[in-house]
């Protein structure tokens, strides 16, 4: 047995719909280890299983054979309360005050109010958005909801976050922001990050590493190591190394 | 947000001048044509014919409203209580939606106003038949938006609560159940409508008090300012209704705009 990995995937396989007639191989062979506190970005084409993984990982549904651990002995994974989670859609509830969005798995999870709420206001600062609680969710714009996702995803305090595509809807200005932004909430708050991205570049900039995924079904092609310095800036995309990593993933991914 | 309207009175004539205004012409076209020689008032009572029916004690307004909008209010809260009740169920079990569903389509397609001669069959006639009458017109509306309103929820939103391990009542009280809000108001809104039909559909096919019973019997003597008047009176009944839904509604969701 390796030594102990925050996330330890082992020959992961899932089909949808064993049993039945239909049987979907959605991943074949996923192996990755993952440090607590690494940001690992995930990359691969449209239905590799990305976003199965996820769901894997965050215990929604089952896989069909390999092993899946998270935690370790000493530090063991609570699954109800270490996930944060956020997707393409802020998914945010418009009844609710920015604030209150942010203290939904506060509430989910019985936690007390009073220190969630103190808690909610100082993430919102983190991401940007102080001062901004008392607002209603269509009163912003795409790229502050998704601070507002963030910033609920931290609301816990869990040890890993899982982002799958976050900000695949925004504009391209925004997106760049954004990737700014979540690299200085990763540097303050020191969690552990999946990150998935169709973004080869906004893998290379976020990444500690990149784990490249391939289709037909999905396999592991390999993880990266992207050995550029933190904290990192807009200006690095046109560095030679950030071209060297970018081409290694498309490599990976047969486009080249 | 459209150009702001100027403040204090003038505000409150241009959002309300128009809508008054509007009213009055049709009310001033209808005495005018009224009172033209050759109109007969069997065939067109004026709007001052048409209330001065109020001072006739035959009538018995009073009690005749308060049936008729017993009947109206009465149908339509059930098939409020029953119509969200089986869309709840709907959303908590596969199997009810499952079979329900298709049933429940299936008895929409009766013409619940074909119903009425059985009813009255079953029950006689009285204040609650045309009660059942009215809530059978109506609350099927009203389990369609309450059914579409809870299967609305976004399912990575559901990831979301799974994902912390979100009991299923946790997920309905603070994510299905105030997202489906709005399409229950708006389903409410139809059967407002809709329940005023029927009850008056049940005053006429067997009764003998309410509103459309009064509109029967003054019938035959073409006392036409009496119907008139009656429809007024119905209609009142369903512009209440439909105001406290709408009310309520607001209400429900006032703080949300004021920011
Ligand atoms: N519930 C399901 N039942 C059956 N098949 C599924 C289910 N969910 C996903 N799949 C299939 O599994 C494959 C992987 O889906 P997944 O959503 O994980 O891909 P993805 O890598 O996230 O794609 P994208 O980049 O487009 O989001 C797809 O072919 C999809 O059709
Ligand atoms: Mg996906």
């Amino acid at each position: 047995m390796k030594d102990a990995a925050f996330i330890a995937l082992e020959n992961v396989r899932k089909v949808y719909g064993a049993g039945g007639s239909t049987p979907y191989t959605a991943l074949s062979d996923v192996t990755l280890a993952v440090d607590e506190g690494e940001l690992v970005s995930i990359v691969g084409p449209s239905g590799c299983g990305k976003s199965t993984l996820l769901m894997i990982l965050a215990g929604l549904t089952t896989h069909e054979g390999g092993t899946v651990r998270i935690g370790t002995e000493a530090a063991p994974f609570d699954p109800s309360r270490d996930i944060g989670m956020v997707f393409q859609q802020a998914l945010l509830l418009n009844w609710r005050t920015i604030l209150d969005n942010v203290l939904l798995p506060a509430e989910l999870l019985h936690l007390p109010m009073k220190p969630a709420r103190d808690r909610a206001r100082a993430l919102l600062d983190l991401v940007g958005l102080g001062g901004q609680e008392e607002k209603y969710p269509r009163q912003l714009s795409g790229g502050q909801r998704q601070r507002v996702a963030i910033a609920r995803a931290l609301i816990h305090d869990p040890r890993l976050i899982m982002m799958d595509e976050p900000f695949g809807a925004l504009d391209a200005l925004t997106r760049e922001k954004m990737n700014l932004e979540l690299l200085r909430i990763w540097e303050a708050s020191g969690k552990t990050i999946l990150f998935v991205t169709h973004g080869i570049s906004e893998a290379v900039l976020l990444g500690s590493r990149i784990a490249v995924m391939t289709a037909g079904p999905a396999r592991m092609a390999a993880a990266i190591d992207v050995d550029l310095p933190y904290p990192r800036t807009l200006d690095m995309k046109t560095h030679e190394r950030f071209g060297d990593y970018t081409r290694q993933v498309y490599d990976l991914l047969g486009m080249t | 947000m459209p150009q702001t309207p100027p403040p204090g009175l003038g505000r409150t004539l241009s959002r309300y001048g128009g809508p008054v205004l509007a009213h009055l012409a049709v009310l001033a076209l209808w005495q005018a044509v009224a009172s033209l020689p050759s109109m007969p008032a069997y065939i067109l009572p004026s709007p001052v014919e048409t209330l001065a029916t109020l001072g006739d004690p035959g009538n018995a307004w009073v009690s005749n409203t308060l049936v008729t909008a017993t009947e109206i209010v009465g149908g339509f809260a059930i098939a409020v209580v029953v119509g969200v009740g089986i869309a709840l169920l709907f959303s908590w079990s596969r199997t009810m939606l499952d079979w329900g569903m298709p049933l429940l389509v299936t008895l929409n397609m009766i013409p619940k106003v074909a119903l009425g001669p059985i009813i009255i069959v079953w029950m006689s006639y009285g204040i609650g038949t045309n009660t059942v009458i009215a809530f059978a017109i109506c609350f099927f509306p009203i389990v369609i938006t309450t059914a579409r309103g809870l299967a609305e929820i976004e399912p990575e939103m559901l990831y979301l609560a799974r994902s912390l391990r979100a009991t299923k009542w946790q997920i309905f009280r603070k994510i299905q159940f105030p997202g489906s809000l709005p399409y229950i108001f708006s389903g409410m809104k139809v059967a407002a409508v809709l329940a005023v039909a029927g009850a008056i559909v049940g005053e006429f096919i067997g009764s003998e008090r309410g509103l459309g019973y009064l509109m029967l019997q003054v019938q035959i003597n073409l006392d036409t300012a009496t119907m008139f008047m009656c429809v007024l009176l119905i209609s009142m009944i369903g512009m209440l209704l439909y105001g406290a839904v709408d009310l309520l509604e607001r209400l429900t969701f006032g703080k949300e705009d004021g920011g």
